[in-house]
């Protein structure tokens, strides 16, 4: 195995876990109803990594998985959104979402560092279709990042000064 | 040439044809009381409207100190005379008997009436209280799109330099705050570029979401008179529904809900693969061209058609009609901003005109328009999410000024995060962390999504809701606190409509009672606060609307939405006048952007931009980057699919909307004998096929219903896209037995029990086109139709279905054209 088939596996975990992290922090998170939406909507981006970090794996010769899929249906979703609902009237919760957008944004960053890693390889031994991955999917990572900060700026000044 | 017109069965009256670049003729349109003619008015006082966002100049008819008519002002370069149907009968439901007379508090779970003293007392005592043992955080004030500037302004500053809070947003969220944003988004700054004239100039009008005919109904006029004068205009309507706009068009296209943003890749696909594209324009005045190309290279007719549910023949047709005109004016509203993606697709439609060259010039034009009378104040004043003189948040010489103009401390006005908008304000309040809410001249218990949850968080114990309005609405029937304002008529100020046109409305008559104007009210508030100055003094420093209007004009100095060229007395007696309005331009200015992109150099700019697709903000450094120079800004972005969509437990999608016989939550419309009998309650509109696919008819009581709720209403069998379902969100509960929400006895009547609580994560504007629902027979009809009207959208789609809409002699309007 070499580097560049090892930087490959590690952005197929990275996403593959980002993916899911979105979808169970918008799944916990249903009655903050903007982060819900986005991080469902952000979690594609990341699947859709998975699936071309697979596809051009394949050309390297390392065999990845497209996606997983989750049903986010079903008896374990109605319990979250219970769950969500029963939480959703008082502050704590803030800093739990708090932790989980920071979370997601320290995962986005190895995620993004991992692009870096692979476009600069790409570039050292001029594979382009490695290049044209990298150029696809790092800027939506970088997409990624730019949200969870914002969000955290956003909502830390209400939720940090209201615990009392 | 005088006739007599029953303005409910013809809302938009008799035409006056026009050729193209010739003026508007005028056509002035009076309605005074039964038995009150012209020559009895003792006096004719100047206003105009606020029951939409056209600016209808008008003059108030008064007789023995009361109203007794209306009549639109021939001189006015907005309307030249005409009215519609709210304007001409509204003011009518000043003089309701049930207007609120006195404050009132909630004493022992009920509200009973007190003195002005008491109830101010109260919420001095709880913001006081809040203040020390939480911050201003606790305190949130959520305003309306009714109010005027000087009201506005005032509120603003006491919001954000007197209590220090964050927390101010309008119920202009629901309503314009997309095409803020939109205008953010490509020229770095808000304002309108284009002027209704442009109607009188162009060539082709494209209608986005956009029903002109009961929105704007005078302007609609405008756009009929051209239809029938010389070189009439070819217009382009994208809406589900067969509105008025649908059927004048000479392309239609009725897009399946939420895939606005396919659909506008497709026409700039297109636009680009032919190129019809102002190289030159691009060039000098863009940036951001390459990018969008290529975002758009897939984008076919075919591909959208597959999304959009639109034949690929006609989106090829509609780019053709959008590529070959010489004078494209495009409109864009809530079929789009209150849609999936509203501010991204907001902004392809400024990106169609800054790629074709059709700015700035006549009949050349983008106007993002809005619902709301004075929602252009509250985005100017800062108080609806944006800092007052469209500053920018993240500019630190920005709050600079406003510290220097206000005598306060920068650090005083929060700007560590944008303003919170409406939708996050209520959020905090349901967690607890926001403990008060002043709510001015809106009424979210009807007007908000998801009404339960609404409902349900007004009516917390923790939450101390000030509620300051004309009625007890369902909203104030659930406060701690309720004030009686004064309105339109019986106070005076100014307000400014979507093409940046300026109006003074002027005082004819004594409000009800103890009701007081809402200026006072704010600055009752301030005084009894003690807001102070950094030496001290007292932070508000005007008494009247003339001397804050004067405040303000120092506030706008300098800044895109200059008013320093104008005075209360300058706008008495002619006609409204367009901002900016200074010493360059004194007589105002039409059209923005004549000669390259104006406010959006990094230093000037209102917003850095934020992703269109994720919200995220960008800061300074990536500004300057990407905009150096301060061009527009042509931003890209992919159609993502809408976050609801159909099933089989919900298989149609639901839109909410208007109708042009009410305004709001019927405050006022529900109030007013003939608009209320032209549309006396709600309906639900679905189309033939979907009808005799599930056995319904016209009449039949159905019930629509969602994961949210449901809501019953007599069914309407129109023309409207498979698919689809419509209900009009003006209806609540207060003309119910059941008062403020559905009970055992009263359905759920109002369509926000249904919608679901998603927004816009870049404009914060909440969906309200987007839910998915059911749709069941409750009943049979009886053989009476669905109270729906004839004459418009909801215009059954067997004509001879149902009797036609009409007023009688009610309804009749004198019409006087020349
Ligand atoms: S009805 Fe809609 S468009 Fe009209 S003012 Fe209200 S929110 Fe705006």
């Amino acid at each position: 195995m070499n580097g560049i088939t090892l930087t490959l596996r590690a952005l197929h975990h990275g996403e593959q876990r980002l993916a899911d992290e979105l979808t169970a922090v918008a799944e916990r998170h249903r009655t903050e109803h903007e982060v819900h939406h986005v991080a469902t909507d952000l979690a594609r981006w990341s699947r859709e990594h998975v699936q071309r970090v697979a596809d051009t794996g394949r050309d390297h010769g390392v065999n990845l998985a497209g996606p997983a899929d989750h049903d986010t249906s079903g008896l374990l979703s109605t319990l979250r959104q219970k769950a969500a609902e029963a939480v959703g009237r008082r502050p704590e919760p803030g800093l739990l979402l708090l932790r989980d957008l920071r979370e997601l944004h320290l995962d986005a960053t190895e995620n993004s560092l991992y692009w870096e890693m692979l476009a600069q390889a790409a570039q050292a031994t001029r594979d382009d279709p490695l290049l044209a991955l990298a150029s696809a999917c790092h800027p939506q990572t970088l997409r990624q990042l730019r949200w969870t900060n914002t969000m955290i700026k956003n909502l830390s000044p209400q939720i940090l000064t209201s615990l009392s | 040439m005088d006739v007599s017109v029953d303005r409910i069965a013809l809302p938009w009256g008799s035409r006056t044809p026009y050729g193209r670049d010739e003026a508007w003729p005028v056509r002035v349109d009076t309605c005074l009381a039964d038995g009150v003619d012209a020559g009895g008015v003792q006096r004719w006082v100047q206003a105009a409207s606020i029951l939409h966002s056209d600016g209808d100049a008008m003059d108030i008819a008064v007789l023995d100190g009361r109203m007794v008519g209306v009549r639109g002002r021939a001189q006015d370069r907005v309307n030249r005379g005409r009215l519609e149907p709210k304007d001409l009968f509204a003011w009518q439901a000043n003089a309701s008997p049930d207007r609120l007379t006195r404050p009132l508090v909630r004493r022992d779970g009920r509200l009973v009436e007190c003195d002005w003293a008491t109830a101010m007392d109260r919420i001095v005592a709880h913001s006081r209280e809040l203040l020390e043992e939480r911050g201003p955080g606790a305190i949130g004030f959520y305003t309306t799109g009714q109010l005027y500037l000087e009201e506005y302004y005032t509120l603003a500053v006491l919001a954000r330099a007197g209590i220090g809070t964050n927390h101010l947003d309008g119920n202009t969220r629901l309503c314009t705050s997309t095409a803020a944003e939109a205008l953010k988004e490509s020229f770095g700054c808000d304002g309108q570029p284009g002027t209704y004239d442009d109607i009188d100039h162009a060539d082709v009008i494209a209608l986005f979401g956009h029903n002109l005919a009961e929105t704007q109904p005078v302007q609609w006029m405008r756009v009929l008179d051209r239809l029938e004068g010389a070189d009439p205009p070819r217009l382009l309507c994208v809406d589900p529904r067969p509105t008025p706009v649908a059927r004048e068009a000479t392309v239609h296209l009725a897009p399946r809900l939420g895939t606005n943003v396919a659909l506008l890749n497709a026409l700039l696909h297109e636009i680009i693969r032919t190129d019809r594209v102002d190289h030159d324009y691009i060039a000098a005045h863009t940036v951001g061209y390459e990018e969008l190309a290529s975002r758009v290279r897939d984008s076919t007719p075919e591909w959208a058609a597959a999304i959009c549910d639109v034949p690929a023949a006609r989106i090829t047709e509609a780019a053709e009609l959008l590529g070959s005109a010489d004078r494209l004016l495009s409109t864009v509203l809530q079929g789009v901003y209150q849609s999936h993606q509203a501010t991204a697709a907001a902004v392809q439609v400024n990106n169609l005109h800054l790629i074709r060259g059709m700015l700035g010039r006549p009949g050349a034009g983008v106007l993002q328009m809005n619902g709301q009378p004075t929602a252009q104040n509250t985005r100017e004043c800062g108080a609806d999410g944006d800092l007052p003189g469209f500053r920018n948040w993240q500019n630190d010489a920005h709050i600079a000024e406003l510290a220097d103009l206000w005598n306060v401390d920068p650090k005083t006005i929060p700007h560590y995060a944008p303003p919170t908008h409406a939708m996050q304000m209520f959020r905090y309040a349901e967690q607890g962390s926001l403990r008060m809410l002043w709510v001015t001249g809106t009424n979210p218990a009807v007007s908000l999504p998801e009404l339960s949850r609404i409902r349900s968080i007004l009516a917390q114990e923790r939450l101390f809701v000030v509620v300051q309005d004309l009625f007890l609405t369902e909203t104030a029937q659930l406060a701690d606190v309720v004030l009686p304002a004064a309105t339109w008529g019986e106070k005076t100020g100014t307000f400014t409509n979507a093409d940046r046109t300026v109006h003074l409305s002027d005082k004819a008559v004594e409000p009800p009672g103890e009701a007081r104007p809402d200026l006072e009210i704010f600055l009752d508030y301030a005084a009894r606060m003690e807001l102070r100055d950094k030496d001290g003094g007292p932070l508000i420093t005007w008494h009247d609307p003339e001397s804050a209007f004067e405040a303000w004009k120092r506030c706008s100095a300098g800044r895109p939405c200059d008013y320093t060229g104008l005075t209360h007395a300058r706008l008495r007696g002619g006609t409204g006048i367009q901002w900016p309005c200074d010493e360059d331009a004194p007589h105002g200015t039409q059209r923005l952007y004549t000669d390259g992109i104006t406010w959006a150099h990094p230093d000037v700019c209102e917003s850095y931009g934020k992703d269109l697709e994720t919200g995220a903000t960008d800061d300074v450094v990536e500004y300057r980057s990407l905009n150096p120079e301060g061009k527009a800004v042509i931003r890209a972005a992919a159609y993502l699919p809408p976050h609801e969509q159909p099933d089989d437990q919900y298989p149609f999608q639901l839109a909410t909307g208007r109708t042009i016989y009410h305004f709001h939550t019927r405050t006022k419309t529900g109030r007013t004998p003939q608009l209320n009998e032209a549309a006396p309650d709600v309906w639900v509109e679905a189309s033939a096929s979907d009808a005799s696919a599930l056995a319904l008819e016209e009449g039949d009581l159905v019930e629509v219903s969602t994961p949210r709720g449901a809501m019953r209403g007599r069914l309407r069998v129109t023309g409207i896209r498979p698919g689809l379902l419509f209900v009009p969100f003006h209806y609540g509960y207060w003309d119910t037995k059941a008062g403020h929400a559905p009970d055992g006895e009263t359905a759920g009547r109002a369509a926000n029990e249904t919608t679901v609580t998603d927004w816009d994560p870049v404009s914060k504007q909440p969906l309200f086109k987007t839910a998915a629902a059911a749709l069941r027979r409750v009943e049979r009809g009886d053989g009476h139709p669905a109270p729906a009207p004839t004459t418009t959208a909801s215009a059954p789609s067997r004509a001879d279905a149902v009797p036609g809409t009409t007023g009688g002699p009610a309804a009749l309007v004198k019409e006087d054209a020349g």
